[in-house]
């Protein structure tokens, strides 16, 4: 790619609000039931009925102002869009263009770049809009479940300079966010979205010609789209034409965008105050409310793990990376720490369980959720049975490559894991016949590697170990195998 | 008629089901209504009286709605083949609040498509009849309302009021209509007009069942936004005719703005009885009398050309015949089933909202309405109301169809109440040499619903020409 160009991005970011009605009217917004089921005469848009603002909305867009460090607006307004579309029943969205909820606030992000304030522009609150779906015989039917489901539509300045920074930003935002407790931010899920304005420059140039690229899904066509897009518009800009200012859809499939609708061609919404709907009036009162009963940010989420579990700040960063992560491990870690009841844990057995139950999540959990091709915020298991497994390898009931297998069965299964356990006779053998007679027969049958080992190769002992486990279904402590092989050997080379 | 019915019946359902039966082929102040249906509700209504269920002085009245505002299971057109057929499945509030009354509704009343109009002519199904003269419009856009008082086809009616759709066709029908101050009563359920001003209003024979009346509808609404609660509620009680010391003003420049004699003499008798019975009247000099019709049709328009973007022929409502594509189906729809008063305030509303026009037009109304407010607030410091005709000439004929700019600014007195969300009442007060009503307006400030009505009373009871027999 042509060097001498700078690419500038500024995003408008979607989320779609987890409050459990509507912005406008009390239908339900959970995703799922049959079509038209989470509707009502307001949502559809029927005649003399009047928009209610949820004031549940109105908080959580004054708590994602706050934590992007925005101005909350005083006196605010709801203004209508106004556009002919099936899936809009009024064939106007209430949104806010003159006075939106928060303005002027900034998002620090890190990139291998380093450190870099991402101002936020503006966030308003607005409504989505039902779905279409179009039959083969050419009829189409409208879905007005999600009519109404609440959105914040975050714009950012044009700050950001290549696809990694936009993600980066859009992956701090989430976390943000989901920590606030006021969205999931799925993008899979369409609960977060993102249209990247770009336009491309030489430095110290003004601003170049902007496109918009519409509603991107992932943090990888975000990337893959930017990319494509700064290509294009050097491309043009080298073959001496010019970048139209339009809106384009970005194909992810053929990794290029195409043109949907030129400037000329731009609607004109004729947005204009929403006469149904009083001014949005906030008070020091409520901002304070909302500050004060803000949860805990990944930052102070951090500093509280290191200092109350004892943890390094590698394991504290993965831990908090989503907050359901974090809930997890926290939950399980109470439990695990608690100890069995019966004696009181010393401290040195309870910092040992948390970094235990850490070890378990950064190591098992995280790798088997990449494996399933799960989301991050999804954690099919309880923290209890955690907690229970790391006991039981406390106990010294199991061995800790039993414990890994029992703990992949747990994940999928989410199954109480003495229980397994014990059904599955997986627990350490204490009876000390049937381990001598696995080590005599070993050393039996070794001959080879036991001469190896008499000969002053010592390593072969690791081979003989692991060989006696295998033979025992690794439900022996590899330490009592060890101590047993090497009394025997030691007795032979006598 | 079965004896045993009869004997259910209240009489004034009767009555009133006898005036129907003998005169609305003529007037056709209703476009729906179930003479059956009506009885049925009547009987069951006087038994729950009997029973001591019903308490309210409206239990057993029989009462009409505009048909812009939602009945649950009778349809509600506003007047337009775009909803010739659409049931609603929810009950206006003032529609529940009625029921809960007891009241017996009779049927929906006659309107000028979806409430645009001054004499009830744009309406699909027809023009009504004004009942002091059956060659003459009822007024509009309530004019089915107002025409169902006045010929008792109704005890008494309920309307809406944007810019003086219950206040001009009371004047011209000869009965009190009254429009309260905005956000009193709730708008649930009322096809929106224009959001910022639209205002349910009442129609009735005297200002007594007004105040009455009021007292049922007006209360916070918490599905309507824009609702707010009465501080001095209470109406009937407080009512009396007493004006002593009542300051009235009577603005100069708006009445030489343009009336016709004898609504000019007729102001002039209501002022000098007001003045004979206490009250202290004057004439004085409002403003802004050239920026009251433009400023309350640019944002009127404005908010109707989007409050009638959702009858699309997508959900409910008319649809055309095998559209060939989506914006086919929204063209021709539209097309086919407004009429052209409806087309021509889209249109228009559209425009002053369109990029490049909306600071020129749409924003310049808002902030010439919030001078018409401050204007009004001062005059409302030294008056307790303020005295005009109701509109600038009596009822006219039917078919004249003047040109839509005079017809416009007939809308003169009545909608600087709406720009400001004051309470307005229009009574009945003389005829002219033809024998049609004249109505006098009292306008009062926000809130001030008591004193209006009291002034209303006291023109009442002064009043020497009868309306009723």
């Amino acid at each position: 790619m042509n060097n001498s160009y700078e690419t500038v991005i500024g995003l408008e970011v979607h989320v779609e609000l987890s409050t459990a009605t509507k912005i406008f009217c009390g239908c339900r917004t959970d995703f799922g039931g049959a079509p038209n089921s989470h509707t009502c005469p307001v949502c559809t848009g029927m005649p003399g009925t009047l928009p209610v603002l949820n004031k549940k909305v109105l908080e959580a867009a004054i708590a994602v102002g706050l934590a992007t460090g925005c101005e909350i607006t005083r006196v605010g307004r709801f203004d209508r869009k106004n556009y002919f579309y099936p899936d809009n029943p009024q064939n106007y969205q209430i949104s806010q263009l003159y006075f939106p909820i928060c303005r002027k606030g900034s998002v620090e992000i890190e990139t291998k770049a380093g450190k870099k304030s991402i101002g936020i522009t503006e966030i308003h609150m607005e409504e989505d809009a039902g779905k279409l779906y179009h039959a083969e015989d050419g009829t189409s039917l409208v879905d007005y479940n999600r009519s109404g489901v609440p959105l914040l539509e975050i714009v950012t300045e044009p700050d950001l300079s290549s696809g990694e920074e936009a993600v980066a930003f859009l992956e701090k935002l989430r976390t943000m966010i989901s920590y606030l407790g006021v969205s999931d931010c799925k993008m899979q899920e369409g609960s977060m979205r993102a249209d990247v304005n770009l336009s491309v420059r030489k430095p110290g140039e003004d601003l170049g010609t902007r496109t918009e690229m519409k509603n991107l899904g992932s943090f990888r066509s975000v990337i893959r789209a930017a990319e494509a897009e700064t290509k294009r518009q050097i491309d043009l800009l080298e073959a001496g034409e010019q970048v139209l200012q339009e809106t384009r859809r970005f194909d992810e499939a053929s990794g290029t965008s195409f043109s949907m609708r030129s400037k000329e061609e731009a609607r004109d919404y004729r947005y204009f105050p929403d006469p149904d709907l009083p001014p949005v009036v906030v008070s020091d009162e409520l901002i304070e409310k909302i500050r004060s009963e803000a949860p805990e940010h990944r930052e102070a989420r951090i500093l509280r793990f290191e200092k109350e579990y004892g943890l390094p700040e590698y394991d504290c960063k993965i831990l908090t990376e989503t907050k359901t992560l974090g809930d997890f491990f926290e939950e399980a870690a109470l439990i695990a720490g608690a100890g069995d009841g019966k004696a009181a844990p010393t401290e040195e057995n309870v910092s040992s369980s948390y970094k235990k139950v850490s070890n378990y999540i950064m190591g098992e959990l995280l790798r088997l959720q990449k494996e399933r091709g799960m989301d991050e915020d999804e954690i099919p298991m309880s923290p209890e049975h955690l907690a229970e497994l790391i006991r039981m390898t406390e106990e010294g009931l199991i061995t800790g490559t039993v414990a890994k297998q029992i703990f992949e069965v747990m994940f999928d299964k989410d199954c109480d894991p003495r229980a397994y356990a014990n059904e599955q006779d997986l627990c350490i053998l204490k009876n000390e016949g049937v381990i001598e007679s696995a080590v005599d027969q070993i050393l039996a049958t070794e001959t080879g590697p036991v001469a190896e080992y008499l000969s002053g190769k010592e390593k072969v002992l690791g081979y003989l170990v692991g060989q006696t486990m295998k033979a025992l279904q690794v439900k022996a402590d590899a330490g009592e195998i060890r101590a047993l092989l090497l009394k025997r050997l030691k007795d032979r080379s006598e | 008629m079965n004896m045993n019915e009869k004997t259910d019946m209240n009489p004034l359902a009767e009555q009133v089901l006898d005036r129907i039966r003998r005169q609305e082929d003529l007037l056709r102040c209703y476009i729906s209504y179930d003479i059956e249906a009506v009885r049925k509700q009547a009987a069951s209504v006087e038994k729950k009286i009997k029973d001591g269920e019903f308490r309210s002085p409206f239990a057993g009245i029989p009462y009409a709605v505009k048909d812009n505002l939602c009945t649950a299971g009778i349809r509600t057109t506003c007047g337009s083949k775009m909803l010739e057929h659409f049931v609603p499945a929810y009950d206006a509030a003032v529609v529940e609040k009625m029921k809960a009354a007891g009241a017996v509704l009779i049927g929906k009343t006659n309107m000028d498509e979806f409430a645009f109009g001054s004499s009830t002519e744009t309406s699909f199904f027809g023009p009504t009849r004004n009942p002091a003269d059956l060659s003459r419009t009822p007024g509009g856009s309530s004019g089915g309302s107002a025409a169902a008082v006045a010929s008792g086809e109704a005890v008494m009616a309920l309307g809406t009021d944007t810019g003086g759709s219950v206040r001009q066709p009371a004047s011209h029908c000869g009965v009190v209509g009254t429009k309260p101050t905005y956000g009193v009563i709730s708008r649930w359920g009322l096809i929106a007009y224009a959001s910022s001003m639209d205002t349910v209003g009442t129609l009735t024979r005297s200002v007594e069942d007004a105040a009455t009346l009021l007292d049922v509808l007006v209360g916070e609404d918490e599905r309507d936004s824009t609702s707010l609660p009465h501080p001095r509620p209470g109406f009937r009680e407080i009512l009396n005719s007493d004006v002593r010391s009542l300051r009235i003003g009577i603005p100069a420049d708006l009445i030489d703005a343009g009336v016709s004699d004898p609504v000019a003499s007729s102001l002039e008798t209501a002022a000098k009885a007001l003045k004979e019975a206490g009250a202290i009247v004057e004439r004085f000099e409002i403003g802004l009398a050239d920026y009251l019709v433009p400023t309350y049709y640019l944002i009127a328009m404005a908010e109707a050309s989007s409050n009638l973007e959702r009858f699309d022929g997508v959900k409910y409502g008319y649809r055309t015949a095998d559209p060939a594509s989506l914006s086919d189906l929204y063209q021709k729809s539209r097309a086919e089933a407004f009429g052209e008063e409806v087309k021509r305030r889209i249109m228009l509303g559209t425009y002053v909202l369109s990029s490049g026009f909306y600071d020129e037009y749409y924003l310049k109304a808002l902030k010439v309405r919030r001078l018409i407010k401050e204007t009004y607030d001062r005059a409302f410091c030294k008056f307790d109301c303020i005295l005009t005709p109701t509109a600038p000439t009596t009822s006219p004929l039917l078919g004249e169809k003047p040109d839509p700019i005079s017809v416009y600014e007939s809308d003169l007195f009545t909608v600087s109440a709406n720009l400001t969300g004051c309470p307005a009442i229009s009574v009945p007060w003389s005829r002219d040499e033809k024998g049609l009503p004249i109505g006098i307006q009292l306008m009062a400030d926000v809130f001030c619903e008591g004193t209006m009505l009291r002034a209303a009373n006291a023109l009442e009871t002064l009043r020497e020409v009868r309306f009723y027999e």
